[in-house]
This record gives structure tokens, sequence and C-alpha cells, in this order.
């Protein structure tokens, strides 16, 4: 029997929302649109402007090779890490976890090393192929363990992340220390936008989409966030969904890797901040996961480039700085909120 | 109507439902009771295909729960188990509203907007609707996650000890809100319960398990007596007629 058909259609309830959420997301937008134009401007070489407007081809020509590329793969790097943390935190069904945790990035340094010792004339292309399928084997590992687990324990299931992690990262570090490749092994995980220039940096349009798709199939992770059984009860297919989630999260985090670096604690912190303020339907949360994590990325980039002008100071370690503070204030905020 | 016909599931070399068969009539309420370990929820999950069995079949409303695509039976059946504890923030609403997910795939419509209101209504939501379930009371959460299923518009609907962390004054009324649901809705609901007495007042058949096996099924007054109780738990309980309803006495 309907339920449609048996009870006159109830009020509806009242909304309290003072600001519409569309237009706090154009705001939002609006934002990450002022700090690429900052952006932009920011750097060594000359580019203002006046030198612009009065067409001074030099200043034209390190907009065009190296500023805007550079802003760009900040907004697209910055909005992909943190939705891939997102996806990642629905799928392990725990806050605290994010792909530079658990095993992810890790996995994908040690598929790049890989490919350097064994075929040093690989492609950029190539390379993300490999660190790819390196990223999903880990990835696919900690779900493994973590199915296994008969205690879910919102502590343990982090930390088993952090061991996981630590145990590849050994091992990649060791191999990159007997092949003499510690110091390149660095630039993948300490991320950094200085290296990037127009040619270096398109394979980062690829997590563009994915980040896309991931908004595409948001209600789909949603569900998967609320267990195995809910998911079933709804009539879909859990596995897949857990399939979709691992391949997204694993190619943005490995092609984010190839390209720039590991960007730490963003997947972490940008979720957990965007929870608090709006709840964790995908839907709703993906936008603001993406536009965050481009502002905070784009802010931490900008710092980098100033502090020390005119030496650069790596994004990775900003974001990491930062990062620890706001994450720390989280859990010290969450305990107070279940003491009283 | 639903037929499990010789369902059986092991772990390892212990049985824990064991060539059970019965058949759970449309509509009404119908309670499996029995001690802990009895298999009671295994046999839930089994019906509801959470848990794939490993002999035996069930048919749901005619549909053969093995075979039947998973998104045709969500339109038939929800499944309602006792682990109800979100790691996700969500709305009340937005939670109602997945329980259209397997009638509209995530494209929400006026329709859905509509059976999302009345079932929240339905559970007395409607000045909840906008809060996150992780701020309710343990009674308000439970009402949201019935308030769900109902929303999935079901024929039948399956709920795996509903009244687990309520107080007294939240059990009874979520036992009337079902036997409510029951009665108006036409819906054929399937509980496993603890508490035998709320079985008795409430339900309208009742299937007694023990060590994985079915070992009385009946009405409450069929079922309510010390000499089957006896057999069910290994304790003796008295039975009392208050009301109309049996009720066992078995705190002394």
């Amino acid at each position: 029997m309907s339920l449609a058909t048996d009870k006159a259609v109830p009020k509806v309830s009242s909304v309290r929302r003072p600001i519409s959420s569309g237009t706090m997301l154009a705001l939002g937008g609006a934002a990450v649109l002022v700090l690429a134009i900052v952006s932009m401007f920011v750097g060594v070489s000359d580019v203002s402007l006046p030198a612009l407007m009065a067409g001074d081809l030099h200043a034209w020509h390190v907009l065009w090779v190296s500023r805007i590329p550079r802003t760009i793969s900040v907004i697209l790097a910055g909005a992909a890490v943190s939705v891939a943390g997102l996806i990642m935190q629905l799928m392990a069904r725990n806050k605290f976890v994010e792909p530079s945790m658990v095993g992810t990035v890790e996995s994908a340094s040690l598929g790049i090393l890989a490919v350097t010792v064994l075929f040093p004339a690989a492609s950029l292309f190539a390379k993300m192929g490999v660190a790819s399928v390196f990223a999903m084997a880990g990835t696919a590992l900690f779900l493994v363990i973590l199915r296994r687990m008969p205690l879910r324990n919102t502590l343990v299931v982090p930390l088993v992340g952090i061991m996981l992690g630590g145990v590849i990262a050994a091992v990649t570090t060791f191999f990159a220390y007997r092949f003499d490749l510690l110091q390149t092994l660095n630039s993948w995980m300490v991320g950094d936008f200085s290296g990037v220039i127009q040619g270096r940096y398109e394979l980062l349009y690829l997590v563009g989409a994915l980040t896309i798709v991931g908004f595409i199939c948001a209600d789909r992770f949603t569900v998967i966030g609320l267990g195995e059984e809910f998911t079933t009860n709804l009539g879909m297919n859990y596995n897949r969904i857990m399939t979709l989630g691992l391949v997204i999260v694993s190619l943005i985090s490995a092609v984010v890797v190839v390209s720039v670096g590991a960007i730490p604690f963003l997947g972490l912190i940008v979720p957990n901040l965007v929870s608090m303020f709006f709840g964790d339907n995908v839907r709703r949360a993906i936008p603001w996961v993406a536009v965050f994590g481009a502002a905070f990325v784009l802010v931490c980039d900008i710092i980098g480039r100033t502090i020390r002008y005119p030496f650069e100071i790596p994004v990775g370690i900003i974001v990491s700085a930062v990062g620890s503070l706001i994450f720390l204030y989280l859990l010290l905020g969450r305990r107070k909120k279940n003491d009283h | 109507m639903i037929e499990i016909s010789g369902v059986s599931k092991s772990y390892g070399s212990q049985k824990v439902v064991d060539n059970v068969t019965a058949t759970i009539p449309a509509g009404g309420i119908t309670s499996i009771i029995g001690p802990n370990g009895a298999g009671k929820s295994t046999l839930l999950s089994m019906i509801s295909r959470l848990l794939p069995m490993d002999a035996g079949g069930v048919a749901v409303g005619g549909l053969d729960v093995t075979s039947t695509p998973s998104r045709e039976l969500s339109q038939t059946m929800a499944i309602l188990r006792q682990e109800n504890q979100l790691s996700v923030r969500l709305s009340v609403r937005d939670l109602v509203g997945f329980g259209r997910f397997p009638h509209n795939g995530g494209r929400a419509t006026a329709a859905d907007k509509i059976h999302i209101d009345q079932a929240l209504d339905y559970l007395d939501l409607g000045p909840l609707a906008d809060r996150f379930v992780d701020e309710l009371s343990g009674g308000q959460r439970q009402r949201a996650f019935i308030a769900m299923v109902l929303a999935q518009d079901t024929k039948y609907l399956l709920l795996d000890e509903p009244l687990n962390n309520l107080d007294m004054k939240h059990s009874v009324h979520m036992m009337r809100t079902l036997r409510k649901m029951a009665d108006e809705l036409g819906k054929t609901i399937v509980l496993v319960i603890h508490d035998i007495n709320f079985a008795s007042c409430y339900s309208d058949n009742i299937l007694a398990m023990k060590d994985g096996r079915l070992i009385a099924q009946g009405t409450p007054a069929e079922l309510m007596h010390s000499s089957v109780l006896a057999d069910v738990y290994d304790i003796d309980i008295r039975i009392e007629e208050i009301d109309g309803n049996r009720i066992g006495v078995y705190f002394a």
C-alpha cells in the first residue's frame, strides 16, 4: 500500500537557513577567484597589471607559461585531494583517515620509484599509470585489513592506516636509499608547485574530471558511509561503489603525487571542517570541500611564496604546519563536545 | 507472505541457523523471539538478503531473495539492523530521503518529497527534520531510522531489535507506532525482539527460536504458556492474563 495515497500532504516544516547555501557557495567560488588572481601576481618575476597593460612580452610569457599553470594546478590539486579525503573517509567510515595516512600516497610513491628505477625513460603518463596501480593495491590492502578487523574502533582505524603507510614508506625509503634516489623521493612526498610550468601539469586536469565523477556519484558515497547493510537495503551494490571510490581516490592521489607531490593533511582537515558546518551529505558537502580545499591550498601556496621572499617554502610544509594546528583544534573541540 | 524453506547457516562447525522452515503471513506483526545466540538476527539477515544462506531458500512477497535483483527487492522489503550508529553527519530529512533511493535512484522528485514529509510526520519528526541525526536522543534517532524505511514505501518491513537502547516510554511508543503502521498502512512487519511481553501484546504471530532451530510458532495466545516458554528460555515463566494480554512474569 502506498503511503502517498493514505494521508493528506503535511505542512512543510520551516527551514532555518538565513542565506541560501547557493549564495554562500557562489561567495566561496568568488573567494577562490580572488585568491587565484592574487596567486598570479605573486612571484619573483615582475608580473604586474601595469606591465601586462603595457604589453610587456616577458610579463605575458611568465604569466602564460608559469603563473596561470601554477594557479590552475593549485586549484585542481587542492580541490581533488580534499574530495579524495572525503571519499576515503566514507569508504573507511572514519573521519580521521585520508589517502596520505593509510598507504595510498605511500604506495603511489613506491610505484613511481619502481618505474624510475626499472624504466628511467618512462613518460610522465606511464609513471602516473604505475603509481595509480600501486596506489590502488595499497588502498585495497588497507580496506581488506579494515574488513577483517573485528573491532572497528574510531582510533584503531587511523592507527592501522598509519602503520600500513609507515611500512610501505619504509620499503620505499629503503629502495630509494639503495638507488640513491632519496632526494627525488622527497620531491614526491612534499608537495611543491614551484616546478609547475606549461606542459608539466596537464595531467592534473584528470583529477579535476575525477572530482566531477565524485560529485555525480555523491549520493552513492554517502550511502556507503552508512555501511554495507544500509547500502544493500537500498538496493545498491556495495562492492561496486567501494571499487569506484577506490579507483577515484587512488587515481587522484597518484596523479597529484606524480605532478606536484603529496599534500598531507589536506584531505583530513577540509572534509572535517566542512562537515562541522554543513554535515556529510556528500551532494551538499562536495562543492564546499572542493572550494574550501582549493582556497586553502591557494592561501598556503601564496604564504609559501611570500614568507621568505624571494625564496619559496614548499606548499606541503605550509599545509602540514597549518593543517596540524587545525587538526589539533578539531580533536580538542570534539572532546569538549563529548564531555558534557 | 514470507516463505522460509529449509534455511541453514553455519560459521565453521557452529550451526547458527539449522534448517528453519516457516511461513510468515502477509499483514500484521510477526515477532521472532528466543534467547541470545538462538539465530534470530542471522535468520532475519538471510531473509533480507544481507547474509547469504548456506542452504534453503526465502521468498518475500513471491520474490526469491537470492535471485531477484537487489534494487527490485529494495522496493518490496526494507531491513533495519540494530547497529544504527551513524559515522556520517546527516540531517534527519536527508536520512529519510535516502529511503527513496530504490525508487528514484538519487534524483528526487516532487512525489519523493511528499513521501519524505509523510514519513517524517508519521514518526512525529517534523520539528526535528533539519537537525543532524547525531544530535538527537536515542529514541528520536531510532524514529528517524524507522521514518527512513517507511519512506522506502515497501510492503515488508524487517526490524532487528527496534527497541534496542530505548527506555520504557520510547519502547511503548515505538511498538504503538509499528502497530499503527501494520493496521493503517497494511505493512507486514517482522521483528526480532527480546522482550516477550512486548511480543505478546503487539504481535499477531510469534516465532520462537532456540539453538538455531524454530521450536514453536503461533499466536500470542497459543505461544504464551509456561510450558512453551520453558522450552525456549530454560527458565520458569509464570503467565498472567492482564487486560486481555498474556504477560510473562520472570523477574523473581
